[in-house]
């Protein structure tokens, strides 16, 4: 084994001098006005500053705890806790691979393996320059609850299902190119910053905004896996027993 | 091959093999909408209990809930009736409905399917349970990779607030209600609903002490329910159907339809609902069979924390106390079906590197723990083990099952006390060398 | 071990006779022991009261508990049925019928201990040799006790890069540390100062702060005796000694009036370090960073070792202690027999040091020409000193610290406890946190160190504070203080608005409210106990009662001058004025002074001055005699605390040949013919006990004269300042410690939003205050302040704001934008 040692350093967050515009702001105090209080909108407001930035920066940090008056040591250590925030800026794509042990087992290494190589970069590295198109941050991923479709890749969170080093490969290259597939499942791929925003929980405040949702919305779910009980119990008129024409709600129990 | 002690019961006997319930909007064309939702009776059970002259009893509901024996999916199995009456009444504080929509469990994949095909019962199911239990906002923590899950409960959650069923004076009822849909941010331990509530405090998703539980002190320290996707997607067939017809599903005391997550070397992987106590014999064979024909060697009941079963586990009723007397648990459903050609050694490593990503860190045993787990079987699939390395195996994951914080330090040590029960000659033939290694230094790679 | 506990394993034969189960109690078994405890007790201190220590390392009786270590699990049995896994002791409670069975007789405890050392020690350094914590170390002691011999780790360990420094203070030594999150439960409970946290997650998880503010806490250096490990160290101690090798003695801190008890650790007649020592009724186990770095002032080149005598060159030389007193008690006696002699002894005194100075005044000097204050003094204030705070004692019904725990309703007024009280602070933020006390406070800024006391500001601009005090009593906070328990603090400043001490006087008479006075210096509760004011001789004893200067005069034998004594600025003016020949002046800094110009002229032109002192200042300077004098650590005493607790320590430091002031007071007395019978702390408490209290009337409030305490600064249209001094600020005890210093908070001028608008500022540009006095010149802090407020730090860049600008709180002062960036 490997004895080099690698000291562990201090988490670090650059700091960009961005300065997040009225817009931000505006959904910044949409968001917290969310919630009971307004703590709670921290992650959220964390994948918001994603969405301007590609990334957490320190000025990110301050933003965030800003708005909620909160220590930066704070935001900090939420920041650091979770792995959807990226601390180094992100390619315009962010590719994930399952490397769980059942997508492992049925690819999910070799396809990671086939990307880097491809890409020339390690995990958790970024070909290309972060915010020109086609750039990629290639990560492995832990299990992305799409076991029936291993092995699973995601890009920018839309699902590519049951995929092979060569299919993941064709992918890649296609985003690279500047393409943008479809996914199997999802809406149509837009990129890293703008998934952040949606997962901020801003989905069409703007007017584009709201097309593109409404557009995505609608975008393909279900696959063959996910229908094969459904179509099986059609094909074989299998159904739950018949509910009863009317059931009233029992009676409250007696105090005891 | 042993058989379950647990008969079927009778009504069981003449149900179908598959029992759509929370699956059977699924294939219908643009299911999501609010418009096919409620052709297909959506939002009648909320119409029954908010929408006549008087509303229901919120006590009534509660009562249904403990007379249909529904147990919660997220995989614990804890009545959920008995939940939600343990909310204290009268205290003056809020209360608060959280579903747990963290799907994360290595194997599980039945949440973000069912939010995605079928918001529409997920909301519903949190109207008539937030309703129940006297809560006035209720926050949908779905994992933040979910991002077609989150567009689709976001905009069903408009649909429903356009419609009226959400909002200020629910169907007149007087009753009102915010939902919010909340990501999060990835974080394995966020499934874990003291964590979770952390998470959603806007916190590092450590798990919390208990007691106090969330039923007193959840959400913002108010009672507060917190329940799986499946569970909450029960609640309307259950208001619909009534309790007798919910139980003349499944067995005795694991009432109610399940989906099952069949996923691995089986032909057809995929999401089947069947009644609770189907056997995975059954659900490969609805799948097609085994991929290639190469038999099955191991598998999870319900995801990657509750312990292996072999095939001489093939006929074990899949209900929560059948799985638990032979020795494992039900979890989620999660049926990670792997064939001969899958070493168990290597297995029992990729989880447990997922357990070391995972571990929050909190308590000493877990974080130390899975890390040094990780290192020792990191020599033993590339062949650099030694037999003393298995002792330490296994003692180590014994001295961290049951003296971690929560669960996942006892799900961490899982995969190995388990995998040593029926395949520790595996491990052996590895660190002798009877074995080739699985895995050569260079290529230990993954998410870790 | 488990032999010698045979019982542990069968039920108790039969009950203890006596074992009776007080209400609210309930009975249990561990390791064999019946024993009751009170509901919601944690099994780990029952366990401590029977004497069995379960070891642990994220417990502390002070934080919340949080189970994370799970160093201190044990087996638990409740209704006969055992619970399925070993349980946390310092999470699991009590119950009626439970039986626990520790690592003393329980195998499954013992080995989950000794496994979860072993997970602990996995990455653990094997650098005990060179860790400061090494010899004090809970983690070496338990693994030396119950550890195993050998490692099963044969992987390579987690590294870190260290020691971080997360302040100029506090190093970070993240692979030693155990994430117990003492530290940060420290900083986000007790303190309340959340900038250290935990970062990362799982086996990377570690204490760090945020790049951009680092762990700048007043009370920072508590969590380096919290930490179980040797994660945190001071840049100050680190590498420094053994602790083994240390001496430790009990003392009491002398930097302000808290009254903290502290543990000095020496070695060769050097202060090594100082810790917080246990006292629960008054700092609990904390202190503030102040009293445990700010001791290296003791030592520094300046400090006096030799009598000085200004010869006939007019040149200050060391001279013998004789020559010295010859020349003082000349000098003295003939300055008091011409215009007289006055008396400045600071705040810093000891109770016996201060009551030598009030004797010695008295008697040798025959006057009353006496201050103990460095700042505006008033017959307002001496009325309310002599009215509602000498005598108050804890036993005699005063407001204590735990007392606050009990308070419902609590109102500060002229106090701001983070920066003037520290200890009463944590206390307060413990009432709040705990106990829900709702903490007001009558001032013009909502600061910081407010809202971490959930507290709420009753706005006042500067000067209109005694009409909004007077004010509050029909509004909720009057209605609060009316309630049972409710507290008045009023800190010192208050008597820099005329009437606000009279107004906070007669709100607590009306709601019945008890009122408690906080000054800044740990000398000056005892000064008023000991008689070193104008107004009152000792034990609080008015010098125009004729009764009770007869008490005085019976005591001591002698005659003691009728006519009450000039006050601080009535006594540098009368020098000034040649209306007194001679002073006499104590630890007095005379940049401290309300006008330190004039001070300094008249300190300059004064026929006679003595100064005591322990280092050359710009009193000695001036003086024509100099005695060195003891440090705190280096003699016995007693501080008063704002309680009026007596807090009595022994000398730390021996054999320097340092004297304490009593004790050159003595023999200076006895050169000029008159008895002080303070040549020890022993005899000089007796004679003070002797007097003991006044039991005769106090004045009433009705009696006080409105008068200004301080001449206006003219500048009719400026802004009206508010200013307190800050916990760390350059004052001179805290000299000589720059990792302190640089823990302190940036010098920032705090104006409105609307204020900084009008002025073109924004947060951070430079802002130039000014009087006709002089300059200078503050990045500025937007804040929660009214438009027409500006408020500066007590001192800037190391000089006070009388020495600066020569304004008050109170006084008008002129703000523009800065023309060229940079400080004053």
């Amino acid at each position: 084994m490997s004895t080099a040692h690698h000291r562990i350093g201090v988490p670090e967050f650059l700091r960009t001098g961005v300065v997040f515009d009225q817009l931000t702001q505006d959904r910044a105090t949409e968001l917290i006005g969310r919630y009971p209080v307004p703590r709670s909108a921290l992650l959220p407001l964390l994948h918001l500053v994603q969405s301007v930035e590609g990334f957490v920066s320190q000025d990110g940090i301050a933003f965030c705890a800003d708005q909620l008056a909160l220590e930066t040591a704070e935001v900090a250590a939420v920041a650091t806790f979770y792995t959807m925030y990226k601390r180094k800026p992100c390619g315009e794509h962010l590719v994930s691979v399952c490397t769980n042990a059942l997508c492992a087992v049925l690819g999910g290494d070799a396809i990671l393996r086939t990307l880097t190589d491809h890409l020339g970069v390690a995990k958790d590295g970024t070909a290309g320059e972060p915010g020109e198109t086609g750039s990629i941050t290639i990560e492995a991923a832990e299990c992305l609850a799409a076991c029936d479709h291993a092995p699973v890749v995601t890009v920018d969170y839309e699902y590519y299902d049951e995929q092979n080093p060569d299919s993941a490969l064709d992918l890649v290259q296609a985003l690279q190119r500047g393409e943008k597939p479809h996914p199997t499942r999802g809406g149509a791929l837009s990129d890293f910053r703008t998934a952040e925003l949606e997962i901020a929980g801003i989905f069409g405040d703007t007017p584009e905004g709201a097309a593109r949702v409404a557009a995505e919305v609608d975008g393909p779910s279900a696959t063959e896996q996910t229908l094969r009980g459904s179509h099986l119990a059609e094909q074989n008129h299998w159904q739950a027993p018949v509910m009863p024409e009317h059931v009233d709600l029992p009676p409250v129990p007696e105090k005891k | 091959m042993a058989m379950s002690d647990e008969s079927p019961t009778p009504a069981a006997a003449a149900v179908a093999p598959l029992t759509p319930v929370l699956t059977r909007r699924w294939a219908s064309p643009r299911s999501w909408t609010i418009g096919t939702y409620e052709q297909l009776d959506g939002y009648t059970a909320l119409k029954s209990v908010l929408g006549g002259p008087s509303p229901a009893n919120p006590d009534q509901l509660i009562e249904l809930m403990k007379n249909s024996g529904l147990r919660g999916r997220g995989g614990a199995g804890f009545p959920t009736g008995l939940k939600w009456s343990f909310l204290p009444q009268g205290d003056g504080k809020p209360h608060y409905l959280v579903v747990n929509a963290d799907e994360g469990e290595p194997g599980t994949c039945k949440d973000i399917p069912l939010m995605m095909a079928d918001p529409h019962s997920l909301i519903e199911g949190c109207i008539i349970t937030s309703y129940a239990i006297r809560a006035p906002f209720c926050a949908i923590y779905v994992r933040g990779e979910a991002i077609h899950a989150l567009r689709r409960l976001t905009v069903a959650v408009n649909e429903a607030k356009a419609k009226g069923y959400l909002g200020k004076n629910i169907l007149g009822s007087g009753f009102d209600l915010e939902i919010v849909v909340h990501a999060g941010a990835g974080a394995y331990i966020c499934g874990e609903e003291t964590a979770l509530l952390d998470s959603l405090e806007g916190r590092r998703g450590q798990p919390r002490l208990k007691p106090p539980f969330p039923a007193v002190a959840g959400l913002y320290a108010c009672p507060t329910v917190v329940n799986n996707v499946e569970t909450i997607c029960s609640v309307p067939p259950i208001v619909l159907g009534g309790a007798e017809w919910y139980r003349s599903l499944g067995t005795e005391k694991s009432p109610g339809p399940k989906i099952y997550s069949l996923s691995g070397h089986v032909t057809r992987p995929g999401q089947y609902e069947a009644p609770m106590g189907t056997t995975l014999r059954q659900l490969i064979e609805m799948a097609g069979g085994m991929q290639g024909g190469i038999p099955l060697k191991f598998f999870t009941p319900g995801g990657s924390s509750t312990p292996i079963f072999t095939p001489e586990h093939l006929d074990v009723p899949l209900s929560f106390d059948d799985v638990a007397a032979a020795g494992s648990m039900l979890g989620t459903t999660a049926l990670m079906c792997f064939n001969e050609t899958v070493s168990v050694p290597w297995a029992v490593w990729k989880w447990l590197e997922f357990y070391k990503h995972e571990s929050c860190g909190k308590c000493t045993p877990c974080r130390e723990g899975t890390g040094w787990l990780v290192q020792i079987l990191r020599r033993v699939v590339t062949g650099e083990g030694t037999m003393a390395d298995l002792d330490t195996l296994a003692d180590a994951a014994s001295n961290i099952a049951g003296r971690s914080f929560c669960a996942l330090g006892d799900a961490a040590a899982t995969p190995i006390l388990s995998s040593f029960k029926y395949f520790r000659s595996d491990f052996e033939d590895l660190v002798t060398g009877r074995t080739a290694p699985v895995v050569s230094t260079h290529d230990l790679v993954g998410a870790h | 071990m488990t032999s010698t506990l045979p019982a542990a394993t069968s039920p108790a034969p039969q009950d203890p006779p006596g074992l009776v189960v007080p209400e609210g109690h309930v009975k249990l078994t561990i390791d064999g022991v019946e024993l009751t405890a009170p509901k919601g007790e944690l099994l780990i201190r029952s366990a401590e009261r029977i004497g069995t220590a379960i070891p642990r390392f994220c417990d502390h009786p002070l934080l919340e508990p949080v189970g994370a270590c799970r160093q201190c699990l044990v087996e638990v049995e409740m209704g006969g049925r055992p619970m399925p896994k070993p349980q946390a002791a310092c999470t699991q409670t009590v119950a009626d019928g439970m039986v626990v069975r520790t690592q003393l007789t329980s195998p499954v405890a013992e080995k989950a201990q000794r496994s979860n050392l072993e997970f602990l020690l996995l990455n653990h350094p094997l650098d005990c040799p060179v860790c400061d914590k090494g010899g004090e170390c809970p983690l070496q002691n338990q693994v030396m006790a119950n550890g195993s011999g050998h490692s099963r780790m044969v992987d390579t360990k987690r590294t870190f890069t260290k020691p971080l420094a997360i302040s100029t203070q506090i190093l970070l030594d993240r692979e030693r540390c155990v994430l117990c999150q003492r530290c940060t439960r420290f900083s986000d409970q007790i303190a309340g100062d959340r900038f250290i946290d935990l970062l990362e997650r799982g086996s990377s998880q570690q204490i760090g702060i945020a790049t951009d503010q680092p762990f700048q806490s007043y009370f920072s250096g508590n969590t380096i005796q919290i930490c179980p490990v040797g994660a945190l160290t001071s840049a100050a101690y680190r590498f420094r000694s053994r602790p083994f090798d240390l001496v430790s003695t009990p003392g009491v801190c002398e930097h302000c009036a808290g009254g903290c008890a502290i543990r000095v650790d020496w070695r060769r007649g050097e202060v090594t370090r100082r810790m917080a020592a246990d006292d629960p009724q008054v700092n609990e186990e904390w202190n503030c960073d102040k009293g445990r770095f700010a001791f290296t002032y003791v030592g520094l080149d300046d400090r006096l070792t030799k009598p000085l005598v200004r010869n006939a060159d007019g040149v200050l030389a060391e001279a013998s202690w004789t020559e010295a007193m010859s020349a003082a008690a000349a000098g003295l006696a003939t300055a008091r027999d011409s215009a007289g002699v006055g008396v400045l002894t600071g705040g810093r005194l000891t109770v016996t040091d201060a009551y030598a100075y009030a004797k010695f005044a008295r008697l040798a000097l025959r006057t009353n020409d006496i201050d103990f204050r460095t700042r505006a003094g008033s017959a307002e204030e001496d009325t309310f000193l002599a009215r509602h705070v000498v005598g108050n004692t804890p036993e005699t019904g005063g407001v204590t610290y735990t007392d606050l725990e009990q308070a419902k309703t609590i109102l500060l007024v002229g106090l701001e406890p983070e920066e003037e009280a520290g200890i009463l602070f944590l206390r307060l933020r413990k009432s709040w946190r705990q106990h829900g006390s709702r903490i007001y406070s009558v001032g013009a800024v909502k600061t910081r160190g407010l809202t971490k006391l959930g507290g709420i500001l009753v706005p006042a601009v500067p000067g209109a504070e005694p009409g909004v005090v007077a004010g509050l009593a029909d509004s909720p906070v009057g209605e609060g203080l009316r309630a049972a328990h409710a507290v008045l603090l009023v800190g010192e400043r208050a008597a820099e608005v005329p009437g606000l001490l009279t107004a906070a006087a007669q709100l607590a008479e009306s709601t019945g409210a008890r009122i408690a006075w906080v000054p800044r210096r740990a000398g000056d509760r005892g000064a008023v106990e000991a008689g070193a004011l104008g107004s009152l001789l000792p034990g609080g004893r008015p010098v125009d009662g004729p009764a009770a200067r007869a008490e005085v005069e019976k005591s001591w034998g002698a005659s003691v001058p009728d006519r009450p004594g000039r006050n601080t600025g009535e006594i540098l003016a009368a020098a000034a004025a040649g209306e007194l020949a001679g002073l006499v002046v104590a630890g007095v800094s005379i940049e401290d002074l309300p006008d330190p110009t004039a001070a300094a002229k008249a300190l300059a032109g004064v026929g006679f001055l003595v100064s005591l002192e322990i280092r050359r200042s710009a009193v000695t300077d001036l003086a024509d005699v100099v005695f060195p004098v003891a440090a705190s650590v280096e003699k016995d005493g007693a501080y008063r605390n704002w309680e009026g607790r007596d807090r009595p320590y022994d000398a730390t430091i021996t054999g320097k040949g340092t004297l304490a002031d009593a004790r050159v007071l003595d023999t200076l007395g006895v050169e000029m013919d008159v008895d002080l019978y303070t040549q020890t702390v022993k005899a000089a408490t007796a004679d003070l006990q002797r007097l003991g209290a006044f039991t005769g009337p106090r004045p009433t409030l009705a009696e006080v004269p409105d008068r200004p305490t301080r001449p206006a600064v003219e500048e009719p249209r400026g802004f009206l300042l508010a200013t307190w001094r800050m916990n760390l600020d350059g004052g001179s005890l805290q000299d000589g410690e720059p990792y302190l210093a640089g823990t302190a908070r940036a010098e920032v001028a705090r104006i409105s939003a609307v204020a900084a608008a009008a002025l073109d500022l924004t947060d951070g540009s430079s802002v130039t205050v000014s009087t006709a006095r002089g300059a200078l010149t503050l990045p500025v802090e937007i804040s929660p302040v009214a438009d027409e407020v500006v408020w500066l730090p007590g001192r800037v860049a190391g000089a006070s704001l009388a020495s600066t600008i020569g304004a008050g709180h109170g006084d008008r002062v002129h703000l523009a934008a800065a023309t060229t960036k940079g400080g004053s």
